[in-house]
């Protein structure tokens, strides 16, 4: 029987602390779909989107209704669109017609995001990699939910420099064609080192090729809680630390196991897995940055704030993995600065750098993740920067990623403003030292030493 | 059987148990459990409610709950039970 206590910790933590389902996301194979005409793949993915996620958005707000926690996003993943496209697409418009016709499906059924516009070229791209790619800054500028993803390394295989150094340039292409809207059309674009196949955050979700026809993913959340709960240790040592951030992982996660097998039995879809993220927003109280000043930091990114991130994904993970029967995707602490209201202020104030994010993506489970730069930032210097972060993937046999946005005619200091979850932040400053004469090497980086496992 | 948790948080004041289980008595809903603490002139409730007999769905049972909070002077909310469950037990 629930006792008094407990009801009220859990009606505490929605109405006060932000605990939310943040997403829950269908994965839709559209292998199915692959047909030689355009117009033809065209109708076939439409009409298979919109069939298969018809009851997305109502299951997801009854369930929100019915266990009064609130589904704030609900969202689609697709097999990547290099992959379905390739027979079909002869130069990067017919692959734009493609990013229209996912646009228009996640309309139809009301989904903000939709996610798989990718391509898998972490060890060599084919014509139609190349096209889907070349095509990403006309598909991001002409569509609204559309969410674009590269795999450009892993650990099994190196790095393809090739493809780093041309997304250097796709990315500064994108903020160009979106340079009205503070190059908005970056925020929907993310590189990957080690990308999992079932992540249902964007934007670098897509459906594997190793999943299911359809499958339901869901992302907690829940910065606000763990916070909250640290409050209330102030000054105790390490152990009390991570048993508390462990207990509060093991509660939200359970709400995530809850919404995800309810979703999968009433839109008749396998449950994939939960994802123990801990995603901030820009509401006050719902950010990462705010647990790192809540254990002993003066600001996100003082000395310390690597140990301290390296704690929380840990423990975060140790509590997350006992409440679910399946865990996958991203799985840990993001870092997003534009979008959680205290890290853009200590990006503000200096106290955290672009070098220091760098180290902290070593220990948590994504990377320079919304990060607003010069918009007259070199695209070598944007491909360095992508590279070391694929580096830290490889190496560490984990996930990483780049978000960049080189906010167009806007420099150091200035404002960024994005709206909604992508939040707004302050023009962080990049090295100005050069690294073209290694970008522009070309090929690829072998995959490292303790890749060879077999 | 249909469990909801109904938590109820406010300002003390007579005769708002009396209003809440009326509306439950009006809406065909049974009450299960009932706990509650008052401190400081503040009080917490939860019941324990069966909804099975219940005509409306779950929006329209919070809808109905904020109308008897608004002339009680509390915050009414009914969750379904399986939240609290996961939450609280392995």
């Amino acid at each position: 029987m629930v006792e008094l206590n407990e009801a009220f910790e859990t009606v505490k933590m929605v109405s006060q602390e932000n605990l939310d389902v943040r997403t829950i996301t269908m994965g839709i194979s559209l292998l199915d779909c692959i047909d030689p005409d355009l117009d033809s793949l065209c109708d076939k993915i439409y009409n298979k989107i919109t069939m298969s996620a018809k009851n997305l958005v109502k299951v997801g707000d009854d369930l929100g209704s019915e266990f009064g926690v609130p589904v704030i996003n609900k969202r689609i993943s697709i097999t990547p669109a290099a992959l379905v496209g390739g027979a079909a697409c002869s130069e990067p418009e017919d692959f734009v017609r493609i990013a229209e016709t996912l646009d228009a499906a996640a309309k139809q059924v009301g989904v903000n995001f939709i996610g798989g516009y990718s391509a898998l070229v972490q060890k060599g791209m084919t014509k139609a990699d190349r096209l889907l790619i070349k095509s990403i800054p006309q598909a991001l500028s002409k569509t609204e939910r559309v969410c674009s993803s590269i795999s450009l390394g892993s650990t099994r295989t190196g790095i393809n420099m090739d493809a780093v150094r041309l997304m250097g340039d796709i990315i500064y292409e994108t903020a160009e064609a979106t340079k009205e809207t503070d190059s908005i059309g970056c925020a929907k674009l993310v590189v990957f080192c080690n990308p999992p196949d079932d992540n249902p955050f964007m934007a670098g979700a897509f459906h594997g090729v190793t999943e299911a026809d359809r499958v339901i993913n869901v992302g907690v959340s829940g910065p606000g809680v763990v916070k909250h709960e640290l409050s209330k240790v102030r000054g105790e040592d390490f152990e009390v630390l991570c048993e508390t951030i462990k207990k509060t992982a093991f509660k939200v996660t359970r709400v995530g196991q809850l919404f995800a097998k309810e979703a999968s039995k009433r839109l008749n879809v396998p449950f994939g897995i939960v994802d123990l993220s801990l995603a901030p927003t820009p509401a006050v109280g719902d950010s990462i940055a705010d647990i790192i000043h809540e254990m002993g930091m003066e600001y996100a990114g003082a000395p310390g704030t690597t140990a301290a991130l390296a704690i929380l994904n840990d423990q975060v993970k140790k509590g997350g993995v006992m409440a679910s029967s399946y865990v996958g995707g991203l799985s840990g602490a993001f870092i997003p600065v534009t979008e959680d209201k205290a890290m853009a202020e200590a990006a503000e104030i200096g106290a955290l750098t672009l070098e220091k994010l760098e180290a902290m993506t070593c220990v948590c489970s994504v990377g320079l993740d919304m990060i607003a730069i010069p918009g007259d930032t070199p695209c070598t210097t944007i491909a360095g920067i992508i590279a070391d972060e694929m580096a830290i993937g490889m190496v560490n046999q984990k996930t990483t990623a780049v978000r960049l946005i080189p906010v167009i005619g806007k420099g150091v200091g200035d404002f960024a403003q994005f709206g909604g979850l992508l939040g707004e932040a302050k023009i962080m400053p990049v090295n100005k030292f050069g690294c073209a004469d290694f970008v522009n090497r070309g090929g690829r980086i072998p995959a490292p030493i303790h890749s060879f496992k077999n | 059987m249909s469990k909801t948790i109904v938590t109820l948080i406010g300002k003390d004041r007579v005769g708002i148990i009396a209003t809440v289980c009326s509306f439950f008595g009006d809406n065909d809903i049974n009450i299960l459990d009932l706990k509650q603490t008052t401190s400081q002139g503040y009080i917490n409730m939860m019941m324990i409610v069966d909804t099975e007999t219940y005509k409306g769905s779950m929006a329209d049972l919070n809808k109905g709950l904020e109308e008897v909070g608004e002339k009680v002077g509390c915050i009414i909310k009914a969750q379904h039970e399986d939240i609290f469950n996961m939450m609280h037990r392995i």
